[in-house]
C-alpha cells in the first residue's frame, strides 16, 4: 500500500478544512443553537414528551444526523469534484496509487471532518439539554458508519457531477428532503399510517432511528434493521465507486 | 543506449469513435531528450496521457523500464513525472503544500532539503508561501515542473511546456531541461514549436493524424531530409542562362543576378564543382559571391506532414 499517498491526500483535504476552520466550526454550532432555540424552546415547550423523552432532547440525534449527512456529502463531493474541475486530478490519476487508496484518502478525510462536526454538535447540544447517551459505543459506531457511507455517497456525486449545478442538485433536492422526512424531528409513529409506510422507503429513517436508540433506547424501527440498512447502503456505495473506478467513469477516457 | 520506454502497437479510439493513435511503435532511450512534433490534434497528448496512466489504451502495450503500465502501474508510474499542457493547479494551496502533496502522492517520504533546492532551482523559493491563484502564468508553469520533479522521477514528460510563455521564460525552460538531462533524466517533450525541438532535442519524432511518421536523430534527420541550396550572386545580371547550364537544377531570380542551385545532401556528389566550372567556362557569367542555406526542421516537418496528407 502507498501509505505516503494516502496520507498526502488525507492531510491535503484536512488542511482545506483547517483553512476554513471558523466556518467549519461556527456554522454547525450556530445552526444547532438556532434549532434548539426554535424547535427546542419555542415550539418544543408546547409539544408533549415523545416516548418519555422531552422534545428538546428527542431532536438531538436527528439534528446531529442532519448536519453529519449534509456535511459528509458536501465535503466528499467537493473534495473530488474540485480537482476534476481545475484539471489537477491528472496528478492523482498518474500517481502510483490504487483506486482503494484514493478512496481512503478522500473519503477518510471527509468522514473525519463530518465526525468531528457531529461531535461538536453533540457538545453544543449538551449546553441546551441534559444529554444522556445510553449506549456510547453504539452511538459512535452509528455515527462513524453514517459518516463513512454518506462520504462515499458524496464521493460518487463528486465523480458524477460535471458542473457546480449538478454538485448541488443531489444534496438540495434529495438529501435535505430525505433528512427532514426521515424522522429527524419527530417519531414516525406520529404520522398517518400511509405516510408511515412511505417513510419506510427512506434510508435516512434507519440512520436516525438507530442513532436515536443509542441515546434513549427508543426507535422507530429495530436496531438490527437500522444497522443492516446502513451496511447495505455502505456496500452499495462501495460497489458503485468500484464500478466507477474500474470503468474510469468521468475520470479516464 | 538502453530503452527506458517501449511502446508497441499502441492504438487509442475514444468513445466518440475518433481514433487518436494508430498502432504507434516507439522506443525512448534512457537519458535522451525526445521531441514529439506534430500539429494540434495529432495525438501527442493522447500518447503521453496513456503512458502516464491518465488515458486507457485501446490496444497495444507500453513498458516503462520494463514495467507494464497496466499490470505494474505502481512501479512504472513511480519513475514518471508529468508537466501537463494546461495550467491545471488548485487555487488556494500554497506552493510549498502543493509540492509536498505531489511528493507524497508518488510514495516518497518528506524531504525538506530536496524540495527547498528544487524550488530554488526553479526560482520559486521566495514564492513558497504564496497561494497558487496569486502566481503569474509563468510562475504557475514553474510550479507544475516543480510538482512533476518533486518525487525525483527518471523520466519527465513535458506536454507543450512553452506554449503561451514569453521568450525569456522559454529560454529558462530550455536551461532547466538541459540541466535535468545532465542529471540523467530522460525527457520527452511535445511541441509544435520547431525551434524548440531544433534547440534542445536529441531525437525528433513526428506525429500526424495519430501516426508516428518517423523518429530520427535530429542531425541525421536534417541531413537526410534537408535540402541545401547554393546561392550564386553574379557580377552582371543576365536575362537567360547559357545552354551549358541547362542540365543543372538552377533558378534565376527576377532581377537576373542570383542563381539558386538546389542539391540533395544525401547524394554522393553535390555537383557543385562541376556547376562552378560550367559557370566559369560560360563567357556571359561572372561570379560575385556564394552562400549556402540549409532547410530548417520546420520546412522538413511541413514537407513530411503535407506529403502524408497527400498520401
Amino acid at each position: 500500500m502507498n501509505i505516503h499517498a494516502v496520507k498526502a491526500i488525507y492531510k491535503f483535504e484536512m488542511l482545506r478544512a483547517w483553512k476554513t476552520l471558523f466556518q467549519s466550526l461556527a456554522s454547525p454550532v450556530i445552526s444547532t443553537a438556532l434549532y434548539f432555540v426554535v424547535f427546542g424552546s419555542a415550539i418544543g415547550s408546547r409539544i408533549e414528551n415523545i416516548e418519555g423523552v422531552s422534545y428538546g432532547l428527542f431532536i438531538v440525534p436527528g439534528l446531529t444526523m442532519l448536519s453529519v449527512l449534509t456535511q459528509s456529502v458536501a465535503n466528499a463531493s467537493f473534495g473530488i469534484f474540485f480537482p476534476k474541475f481545475t484539471g489537477s486530478i491528472y496528478e492523482v490519476l498518474s500517481a502510483p496509487i490504487s483506486s482503494f487508496e484514493i478512496l481512503i484518502g478522500y473519503v477518510g478525510a471527509a468522514a473525519t471532518k463530518s465526525l468531528l462536526i457531529g461531535l461538536i454538535i453533540l457538545l453544543t447540544a449538551s449546553f441546551f439539554v441534559d444529554l444522556r447517551i445510553a449506549h456510547p459505543v453504539w452511538m459512535i459506531a452509528f455515527l462513524v458508519l453514517t459518516c463513512l457511507s454518506f462520504s462515499l455517497f458524496g464521493f460518487i456525486i463528486g465523480l458524477w457531477a460535471g458542473n457546480f449545478e449538478k454538485l448541488q442538485v443531489i444534496p438540495l433536492l434529495v438529501i435535505t428532503p430525505l433528512v427532514f422526512l426521515g424522522g429527524s424531528f419527530y417519531s414516525v409513529s406520529m404520522l398517518p399510517p400511509f405516510w408511515q409506510t412511505v417513510t419506510l422507503f427512506n434510508p435516512v429513517l434507519y440512520l436516525v432511528s438507530g442513532f436515536r436508540w443509542s441515546f434513549f433506547e427508543v426507535s422507530d424501527v429495530s436496531v438490527g434493521i437500522s444497522l443492516t440498512m446502513i451496511v447495505v447502503f455502505l456496500v452499495t456505495c462501495l460497489g458503485i465507486v468500484s464500478w466507477m473506478f474500474r470503468t474510469g467513469y468521468r475520470l479516464k477516457q | 543506449m538502453q530503452s527506458i520506454v517501449s511502446i508497441k502497437n499502441l492504438s487509442k479510439t475514444y468513445e466518440s469513435g475518433h481514433q487518436a493513435l494508430h498502432s504507434v511503435n516507439l522506443d525512448i532511450q534512457s537519458g535522451e531528450i525526445l521531441a514529439l512534433l506534430g500539429p494540434n490534434g495529432a495525438g501527442k497528448t493522447t500518447l503521453i496521457s496513456i503512458i502516464c496512466g491518465i488515458v486507457s489504451p485501446t490496444n497495444g502495450t507500453v513498458k516503462v523500464d520494463g514495467f507494464d503500465i497496466i499490470s505494474d502501474y505502481r512501479k512504472s508510474r513511480e519513475l514518471i513525472g508529468l508537466v501537463p499542457q494546461e495550467l491545471t493547479l488548485g487555487a488556494f494551496d500554497t506552493v510549498w503544500n502543493t509540492i509536498n502533496f505531489s511528493r507524497g502522492l508518488f510514495g516518497k517520504p518528506k524531504d525538506h532539503a530536496y524540495l527547498e533546492q528544487l524550488l530554488k532551482d526553479l526560482s520559486l523559493w521566495d514564492k513558497k508561501s504564496n497561494e497558487l491563484r496569486t502566481l503569474s502564468g509563468g510562475m504557475k508553469r514553474r510550479v507544475l515542473i516543480a510538482k512533476a520533479l518533486s518525487h525525483e522521477p527518471r523520466i519527465l514528460f513535458l506536454d507543450e511546456p512553452t506554449a503561451g510563455v514569453d521568450v525569456e521564460l522559454r529560454k529558462d525552460m530550455w536551461a532547466i531541461v538541459e540541466k535535468l538531462r545532465q542529471s540523467g533524466v530522460t525527457i520527452i517533450l511535445t511541441t509544435h514549436y520547431i525551434e524548440e525541438a531544433e534547440e534542445i532535442a536529441d531525437r525528433v519524432g513526428v506525429i500526424s493524424d495519430g501516426k508516428l511518421l518517423l523518429v530520427e536523430d535530429k542531425h541525421d534527420l536534417m541531413q537526410k531530409l534537408g535540402k541545401k541550396q547554393l546561392i550564386i550572386e553574379l557580377k552582371e545580371p543576365v536575362s537567360e542562362l547559357p545552354e551549358s547550364l541547362a542540365s543543372y537544377d538552377l533558378e534565376l531570380s527576377k532581377e537576373g543576378n542570383l542563381l539558386t542551385y538546389t542539391y540533395d545532401t544525401k547524394g554522393e556528389g553535390t555537383g557543385i564543382t562541376a556547376l562552378l566550372q560550367a559557370i566559369n567556362d560560360a563567357d556571359s557569367l561572372a561570379l560575385k559571391d556564394l552562400q549556402t542555406t540549409q532547410s530548417s526542421l520546420e520546412e522538413i516537418f511541413v514537407n513530411l506532414v503535407h506529403s502524408e496528407d497527400d498520401v
